[in-house]
């Protein structure tokens, strides 16, 4: 599907003529944001964003000669949005919680340093599922974010105001992060490329943790060569992230570009599609997208070969063992004591466990329902039964994707089985809600890298985006797949 | 009505054994915490005290959202070494564990530490007690783990404060198989202990600053039973002399307990040092649920046996095999060696001393640091910076050696110097404690001391000798210690027989 907006590269190219330059696309992106009525950003960083961006447009005119420095500022002066997850020294970072509505972190988080450096300009913080849980963007303290296109709809979570930022052009791209599909599910409702690349290529330093052994960082663009190139920057080993993984990062800006220009690059390429993944209750529409876009990998030349994930149907309960077990423990430190906002209540307390209770209030329902939740599989009696055992399915689960990685180089399937749903349409039901997830959460668990690229709409003009995963530091592979499929699906 | 004990009849005439496991919790002596680069202990210098407030955190240690551990490996061989030198196997695969409990200053929520996998386990320490240290036995070692430290709680106006610059301080904590059987046994293995991690450079030893901080678990049984009774967790308690007391009245309390038809709950008791007595802190059901899981931000600690060979090759002599040396080379009895040894204050001060002195005189060297050297510094205000010199202390065992004072005299002298600090030989001349070997100026002493004490001279004369010393003992005190006192009995015994 072809992306109206221009990519980063096309923005460099009308900076380079002189069309336009970093302040006033920065200025164009505010006004912008002030008039949208989506809530795609929670706090904006305006003062700081125009000062960074008047000083490149400074630099590009006097310093560079006019000429976009691509080689070592590969994102000079380009604007974007930042999950409100992720740590900016001075900024409020709130998580989407009431909980944080007025932590200032005192440092800024590796990624966003690493964009910054490059010449990246930081416009605001985006709305998200408070603490990343959460796959419509409902379970926000600060309001719903609006679907981009159908304001009646969800953008997906937990990244939604990221999804519905980089479509609806509040940015040029986002940060995004992703627990069990919080990148993958927005970027396919709202129609934009997001990748969460393997478990520990990017620095989780500064990603406020929801679930430490699943979060990971990725980028939401409008292109596969953003996409790309914001994930080479971000990558490589960080001293204050002891899982970051000692894999160099590769030039997959190359590779993207490789591919675009080779009709042949998929030929031969072994495409696995998972038996378990394409069942009943996936739309109709989304089938039909899937397999349309199936269909164009083997125009490609790719070979399309049966593989099977036999313990997919684990998948949910593992994770939801998994991701709130660990939550539990990351969200301790809200107390009121040092983090988090103390009621008046907590001020009268008598004693620290009153204290507690009254300062732990303040968490949304969806984060309760999940400390609770965690709070019990941890417990002395049940660990064994609740994390040790969902630990145990967990590496079977790993054992099903090395199996079918024998056989396939990528495997594909819908992002999820619906597109985008009406506001209010399952927040009464958390299951149903958890489901949504299904085909993300294995990638997830097993640490791999996985995509949502754009591959259709459905009859009601929603987008649809098919979900590649591919092998461990596979990303390569996922972006040469995703870069075809961007410029031959239409 | 008959009481019973763990199914034994028990009475006032029945005798209980004391069970005792020990934790103790060493902080490791390095520059920076064990998970992020803020100073782990004060500037040289200064004392815990001095050091301004939250001063030496960063956002790693102060718990701030996004922020992620970060192994620190001089904490890591530390451990090592900690375990190495206490015969513990090393895991070469060890996990970092979180354990879970809301407290003000926790600023995480949770504690990092080890659970499951712990770095060190199996180990053992030889200890010694007794009046002379004539008892032994080998006590087990159940495991050493890694974790760090809490902040600190201050609380004052009714307002509490936290410090954190306590947290993520790096511990170890050694935990011994349940296997003292007294109070004294306990004191033996916590000075043992002490001296092997001051001895090998992990831990700086400060007791006040809680650097050594113990738990003791305490149960009894009535002699002969194998079973284990209801346990009590004394918490905290960082001189050995208050945790060999706190046992002693725990074993007491439980006897009573058990004799008066009560029973023991599982519990966690405090010490109250000026009262001399245990309180109860909470019973099992108060107790939190830690729920550990392997924390997710550490992967695990992979070692080789290399690093690990490494660290074994680089330990330095360890406090045993340094008592036995001192007993080869300077005849030390066995006591005294191990009381020379097992601090590494004193240890040094005696190697620096002998090297001034010569070994020949190592065994005098000994007595003056045993004698009065330990006495005078432990009874010393610990504020106090007083102290010796290796100087001074080799001059004096030179003194005493050639007879230019005398063992009495140089105790004088070794006060002097500690209060007031100087030379030896000023001293020696300025007080006029050069020793008398001169007849002529013992002889009038003691015949003033005859004449004064007839009685004794009779009770000598009658055959009763050991009024010698009574003699030689005034005739010290006379001159001030300053009597030669080979030559001054050698004189009295001429004139009682004469």
């Amino acid at each position: 599907m072809k992306q109206t907006l221009p990519s980063i590269q096309e923005i460099h190219d009308s900076f380079d003529a002189g069309t336009s330059d970093p302040l006033s696309l920065t200025e164009g992106f505010f006004t912008r944001i002030k008039a949208s009525k989506h809530n795609a950003y929670i706090t904006l960083c305006e003062d700081r964003a125009l000062q960074q961006a008047r000083n490149l447009s400074i630099e590009l005119k006097t310093a560079f000669q006019g000429k976009v420095p691509r080689q070592t500022h590969p994102l000079f002066g380009i604007p974007l949005g930042i999950k409100d997850v992720l740590t900016m020294d001075g900024v409020r970072t709130t998580c989407a919680s009431r909980i944080l509505e007025n932590y200032v972190p005192p440092f800024t988080a590796t990624a966003v340093a690493r964009l910054e450096v490059a010449g990246a300009v930081s416009l605001g913080k985006l709305n998200l599922d408070e603490f990343a849980m959460g796959s419509s963007n409902e379970n926000s303290a600060f309001g719903p974010v609006l679907h981009p296109t159908h304001p009646d709809r969800v953008p997906g979570g937990s990244s939604g105001g990221s999804g519905t930022a980089v479509a609806a052009d509040l940015c040029v791209a986002a940060l995004g992060t992703d627990t069990g599909g919080s990148i993958r599910l927005p970027a396919s409702f709202c129609g934009v490329v997001g990748l969460k690349p393997t478990y520990g290529r990017i620095s989780r330093y500064g990603q406020i943790a929801f679930a430490s052994s699943l979060d990971q960082i990725g980028p939401m663009t409008r292109t596969v060569r953003d996409a790309a190139l914001l994930t080479g920057i971000m990558a490589g080993v960080d001293e204050n992230d002891s899982t970051t993984l000692a894999r160099a990062p590769e030039d997959w800006v190359a590779v993207v570009d490789r591919a675009n220009g080779d009709s042949s690059s998929l030929h031969g390429l072994r495409v696995g599609i998972p038996a378990e993944y394409f069942i009943d209750g996936i739309d109709p529409g989304v089938r039909q997208a899937i397999e349309r876009a199936i269909e164009f990998l083997k125009q490609e030349g790719a070979l399309v070969v049966p593989v099977s994930l036999p313990h997919t149907e684990y998948a949910v309960s593992t994770y939801y063992v998994i991701a709130v077990s660990e939550a539990s423990s990351n969200l301790s430190r809200y107390d009121g004591v040092r983090f988090g906002v103390r009621p008046e209540g907590a001020m009268r307390a008598a004693t620290p466990s009153e204290f507690y209770k009254e300062a732990r209030a303040l968490f949304g329902a969806e984060v309760k329902r999940r400390i609770m939740l965690g709070t019990f599989a941890l417990s002395s009696g049940y660990f064994d039964a609740y994390y040790r055992k969902a630990a145990q399915v967990r590496r079977l689960m790993r054992q099903d994707f090395e199996n079918a990685f024998q056989k396939a180089d990528v495997l594909v399937s819908p992002v999820s089985p619906t597109t985008a749903f009406r506001l209010g349409e399952k927040s009464k039901n958390p299951l149903q809600m958890y489901l949504t997830d299904i085909f993300t959460i294995p990638a997830s668990l097993a640490g791999l890298p996985a995509m949502s690229i754009p591959v259709g709409e459905d009859a009601d003009g929603l987008s649809i985006g098919m979900h590649l995963i591919g092998p461990r530091f596979g990303e390569s592979t996922l972006l040469r797949v995703a870069s075809r499929i961007e410029g031959g699906l239409s | 009505m008959s009481l019973t004990c763990l199914g034994v009849s028990v009475d006032v005439n029945t005798e209980f054994e004391a069970v005792i496991g020990l934790e103790v919790h060493v902080q490791l002596a390095t520059d920076s915490k064990i998970f992020s680069s803020a100073r782990a202990r004060p500037e040289p210098g200064n004392s815990v005290a001095d050091e301004a407030v939250n001063k030496n955190t960063t956002p790693v240690c102060a718990g701030h959202p996004g922020t992620l551990p970060v192994l620190n490996q001089k904490a890591v061989n530390y451990a090592i070494r900690a375990g190495l030198a206490t015969s513990c196997k090393i895991n070469l695969k060890s996990i970092f564990a979180r354990k879970h409990y809301f407290y003000p200053d926790s600023p995480k929520g949770y504690q990092i530490s080890q659970y499951d996998l712990p770095l060190c386990e199996g180990g053992h320490l030889d200890i010694e007690w007794g009046e002379e240290g004539e008892m032994t036995k080998r006590i087990g070692i159940t495991r050493i783990h890694m974790e760090e430290d809490a902040g600190k709680s201050v609380h004052h106006h009714g307002y509490s404060l936290v410090n954190l610059n306590r947290a993520g301080v790096p511990l170890i904590e050694v935990v011994s198989e349940p296997e003292m059987r007294g109070p004294a046994e306990a004191g033996a293995y916590l000075r043992k202990l002490y001296a092997i991690v001051t001895a090998i450079g992990v831990c700086d030893g400060n007791l006040q600053e809680g650097n050594f901080r113990c738990d003791a678990n305490v149960s009894i049984r009535p002699k002969g039973v194998k079973e284990f009774g209801t346990r009590v967790e004394i918490k905290n308690v960082n001189s050995f002399r208050f945790v060999e007391k706190a046992i002693e009245y725990e074993v007491e309390r439980q006897r009573q307990v058990i004799l008066s038809g009560g029973k023991l709950v599982q519990e966690t008791r405090l010490y109250d040092s000026q009262k001399n007595r245990t309180f109860s802190m909470r019973t099992k059901e108060e107790a939190e649920d830690y729920r550990y899981f392997p924390d997710p931000d550490l992967p695990p600690l992979i070692l080789s046996e290399e690093q690990v060979e490494a660290i074994r090759a680089s330990l330095p002599e360890l406090p045993d095999q340094k008592r036995d040396r001192y007993i080869r080379e300077f005849g030390l009895k066995r006591y005294d060696s191990t009381l020379l040894t097992s601090d590494v204050l004193w240890g040094r001060l005696f190697q620096e001393s002998v090297a001034l002195c010569g070994r020949e005189n190592g065994k005098i060297l000994a007595n003056l640091m045993i004698g009065e050297g330990m006495r005078l510094v432990s009874s010393a205000d610990p504020d106090e910076t007083k102290g010796f010199t290796a100087k001074q202390f080799s001059d004096l065992a030179l003194a005493v050696a050639d007879q230019t004072v005398s063992m009495t005299a140089a105790k004088q002298i070794l006060a002097i110097l500690f209060e007031q600090g100087g030379e030896v030989g000023a001293v020696i001349d300025r007080e006029g404690l050069r020793q008398v070997s001169d007849l002529s100026a013992l002889e009038p002493v003691i015949d003033e001391i005859l004449a004064k004490n007839p009685k004794q001279v009779e009770e000598y004369r009658s055959g009763k000798e050991k009024v010698l010393g009574f003699f030689v003992g005034q005739a010290m005190k006379a001159t001030r210690g300053k009597a030669n006192p080979a030559l001054l009995q050698d004189l009295v015994i001429r004139k009682l027989k004469g």
